[in-house]
């Protein structure tokens, strides 16, 4: 009798486990890109950015402006490859400090990384993928 | 009644540890013995590192020397304002220790810029209100390369260079250093890592116990 429980109990788990890692093809490489992207965020931006987001004061800004990176999704790629000499507006308060440029990191390096930034610190905008980084790239301004 | 050697002696031991000594923070950097002469004997007494007189300008550009830090146990570090590096991080975690010891008249934060080009003191300011920081008990430095290089290297021990190939044009290393009252090096914490700097606050609580 108590192994009859047993099996159905292991039957029961080993279902749900199968079922939970039968991810869809798009959720699979989403969250290829984002703990990808977490890697380099921790190298390239948390120094800075912090890993929460925060920012630093009125040095730094935050991350956690949904709005902001909302709008400005297409901007992205662009700020992190050539970073920032211009001031920015960012959650209600103005930022005039530069932004270093990043110009090693690859096209699928920034795609990780806006997953990451554009799925973390209150944001959820989905998968940024490489081909929306090539292009959003082509069109910066210098 | 029966009762075993060993805890007894074990709970001696530990009674006796724990007795009215207070903990006290070691004495860092060089030292050397000097004989003395006190009431007709000679006496070998420790002479330790110490911190030498300095004169620089502060975020408001006015004067700022050692004296000011007369009475007060500090910290310092150095850093430079357009540092993408380690420096963010340093300042967030200083930003703590300031927090804790906000309006404590015995203590002071000291950060000394290593970019006398271009951290200006008005360029400090605009960073020191940036960050949040107000009134006189976090004071920035400015100074010329030749005065605030060997005292970081020779006094408190922090390597910094310039390198043009480093990140923002600068090395240096982001320990934060507790100074005591006496001017000697009490301690040194890595200011990338927030759990060294926790126990630096603690340290600087324990220091501060000294001299009650």
């Amino acid at each position: 009798m108590k192994t009859n429980v047993l099996i159905a109990l292991a039957l029961v788990f080993s279902t749900l486990f199968v079922l939970d890692s039968c991810q869809t093809k798009d959720e699979l490489n989403y969250a290829r890109y984002y703990t990808g992207g977490k890697v380099l965020y921790e190298q390239h931006c948390q120094n800075c950015h912090n890993a929460n987001g925060e920012g630093l004061g009125k040095l730094i800004p935050p991350l956690t402006d949904t709005v902001f990176l909302k709008n400005n999704r297409q901007l992205l790629a662009c700020i992190i490859k050539h970073g920032l000499k211009d001031s920015i507006r960012v959650n209600n308060a103005i930022y005039h400090e530069q932004m270093p440029a990043n110009h090693q990191l690859a096209d699928m390096d920034i795609a990780q990384i806006i997953t990451y930034i554009t799925n973390s610190f209150g944001n959820k905008q989905g998968l940024y993928d490489v081909s929306l980084a090539g292009s959003d790239l082509k069109n910066c301004r210098d | 009644m029966k009762f075993s050697l060993p805890l007894v002696v074990a709970s001696v031991l530990i009674a006796g540890c724990s007795s009215n000594e207070k903990k006290q923070l070691p004495i860092l950097g060089n030292r050397e013995p000097v004989e003395k002469t006190v009431d007709g004997k000679t006496v070998v007494d420790t002479v330790y590192q110490t911190i030498p007189e300095f004169q620089f300008l502060n975020q408001d550009s006015v004067s700022l020397t050692d004296k000011d830090f007369n009475g007060k146990i500090y910290v310092a570090d150095f850093f430079f304002t357009s540092c993408p590096s380690i420096c963010p991080v340093m300042h967030r975690n200083m930003l703590k220790v300031f927090k804790e010891f906000k309006g404590n008249d015995e203590v002071k934060l000291l950060s000394h810029t290593i970019d006398s080009k271009y951290d200006t003191p008005s360029k400090l300011k605009a960073y020191a209100q940036k960050l949040g920081v107000y009134g006189n008990q976090w004071q920035f430095a400015w100074g010329d390369r030749d005065k605030v290089y060997p005292l970081a290297e020779k006094n408190y021990l922090v390597a910094v260079n310039q390198d043009k190939n480093a990140p923002g044009g600068y090395i240096h290393q982001g320990w934060f250093i507790l100074v005591d009252k006496q001017k000697r090096l009490r301690g040194a914490y890595d200011g990338t890592k927030p759990d060294q700097v926790d126990q630096m606050i603690a340290d600087m609580h324990t220091l501060l116990d000294e001299y009650k």
